[in-house]
């Protein structure tokens, strides 16, 4: 049973949803916006599971002494003070967790993913190498999208922003659209796999 | 000189740092602004499709990022939530990331109080909601069963705007400020493809070149591509001293300092190769 009955749910829940994609009437409407009302409520609940993990985590962490346990205050407490302002205050705007916010969770994150431009250039310094022609033209191609991007590139010459976008648009298009539709039928070959019951990784390995 | 090159080409990954912190920062300071020529590019196309919507149009802006990426979304949001109340179309305002609703809340309060636009009348915010493409495919037969109340738990029912607003295709236009998944792929799918939705897209730097494909089949109206699309709208829309437009400075010094980099690296290596030395 401990096989049968989630593959019995997984294979009507798929034809439900495949039904009501092709033929979107009644009582394929109704059965899939129900399917799809449980899915949001479910994936809503994995939230709540996903905030308890994380203490579990970090208090599992500073209990036993583990690498860089002493992060993990910083995360509690951090989650706890944004949690308690928005059960006392709400989430509404001028409020203190909007002030919070917008005051330091935004400013950290915007640091955090700028520093990647200086990780770009040294990675770009040490790697970035004319080889062969293949790497000759994929530098070539990299340089006309970089100056293309800025205004500087058609300060330079005003047919570079051109090229850039002929690069993104007939090049970049081709290599972007064959990796598309080669994953595109692996999703489909893999749902149909899940759907009739031959791909079974997903139930945790019961047999 | 072949003792320098060799110097430059084992150049401590600290003077890069410091170079290129250097050619943002003194831009800044100097409050250098280069001219922002909009050619014939995918932002146009977003921008001239957004203004052709007639007055009144309903509109559905998705803010479908958090703050690491605000730098390049947030003047997108700002620019083409301005536009719109330009346009007077009637905004609402949701999100596929959960801090994506406190960003766009403060995008649309931010313009709407610069035009006297009015909340609940001219535009509203839905929230966060979990799901991704599921979500989007049940806004397709309601919205209200997705988004009982907005995001301030205001009823559904208690806001006039959304009167006439029952299900996706009551919209004119879906925009997405998307920096990954769940994102403008999903609304492209569900909401274009099987509703029938006009979809534009706002989307980072390093994530345009997937949707370039989209715009070629007509799945998007139009797309604004990293800071250059924020600056590019910013231009269109006339906002003369924005922040994707003063941004275009520094990152125009940082790419010449980066591709001087390159073609440092370029001579040190072909430099060794000569003596026999690189890999």
């Amino acid at each position: 049973m401990r096989l049968i009955i989630p593959l019995a749910i997984t294979f009507t829940a798929g034809i439900i949803m495949i039904l009501n994609y092709f033929i979107p009437h009644q009582p394929f409407r109704l059965l899939g916006d129900n399917l799809q009302d449980w899915y949001l409520i479910v994936a809503s609940g994995a939230i709540f599971l996903g905030a308890a993990n994380l203490m579990h985590v970090h208090f599992r962490k500073i209990r036993l002494k583990l690498k860089n346990w002493k992060y993990s205050p910083v995360t509690i407490i951090g989650f706890l003070v944004m949690f308690v302002l928005g059960l006392i205050y709400g989430v509404v705007e001028g409020k203190p967790f909007d002030y919070l916010f917008l005051n330091m969770v935004a400013p950290m994150g915007a640091t955090m993913f700028s520093l990647l431009a200086f990780f770009v250039a040294s990675a770009a310094f040490r790697a970035f190498r004319a080889s062969n022609w293949r790497a000759t033209l994929l530098l070539t191609s990299a340089f006309l999208v970089m100056l293309g991007q800025v205004p500087i590139g058609a300060m330079i010459w005003d047919k570079i922003p051109l090229a850039k976008v002929w690069l993104m648009s007939i090049p970049n298009t081709a290599g972007q659209r064959a990796v598309m539709i080669g994953a595109a039928m692996g999703v489909v070959a893999t749902s149909l796999r899940i759907i009739f019951g031959i791909e079974r990784s997903y139930l945790g390995g019961a047999d | 000189m072949a003792g320098l090159i060799e110097k430059l080409g084992n150049m401590d990954r600290r003077i890069i740092f410091v170079l290129i912190a250097l050619s943002v920062i003194i831009p800044i300071s100097f409050n250098l602004i280069l001219p922002n020529p909009v050619g014939a590019e995918p932002s146009r196309d977003l921008f001239e499709y957004v203004d052709a919507l007639p007055e009144g149009s309903n509109v559905l802006v998705s803010f479908d990022y958090d703050p690491s990426t605000m730098p390049e979304l947030q003047p997108m949001a700002e620019a083409i939530v301005l536009h719109l109340f330009k346009r007077n179309a009637n905004v609402v305002g949701m999100a596929l990331w959960p801090q994506g609703a406190s960003l766009g809340q403060d995008a649309m309060s931010h313009m709407a109080d610069s035009l006297g636009k009015v909340q609940y009348e001219d535009w509203c915010n839905l929230g966060y909601k979990t799901g991704g493409g599921v979500m989007i495919v049940r806004l397709g037969s309601s919205i209200s069963a997705v988004f009982p109340t907005d995001k301030d738990n205001v009823p559904w029912s208690e806001i006039p705007m959304l009167r006439n607003i029952t299900d996706l295709q009551s919209f004119s236009l879906v925009i997405s400020l998307s920096a990954g998944d769940p994102g403008i792929i999903a609304w492209i799918m569900m909401a274009g493809d099987r509703f029938g939705v006009p979809i534009g897209c706002g989307c980072t730097a390093v994530s345009a070149p997937q949707l370039y494909t989209y715009l070629q089949t007509g799945q998007m109206v139009g797309m604004l591509g990293g800071l250059k699309g924020a600056a590019d709208y910013e231009t269109l829309v006339g906002i003369e001293d924005g922040q994707a437009v003063r941004g275009m400075a520094p990152q125009s010094v940082a790419h010449l300092v980066i591709m001087l980099f390159i073609v440092i690296g370029n001579v040190a290596y072909f430099s060794q190769k000569k003596k026999g030395g690189a890999r």
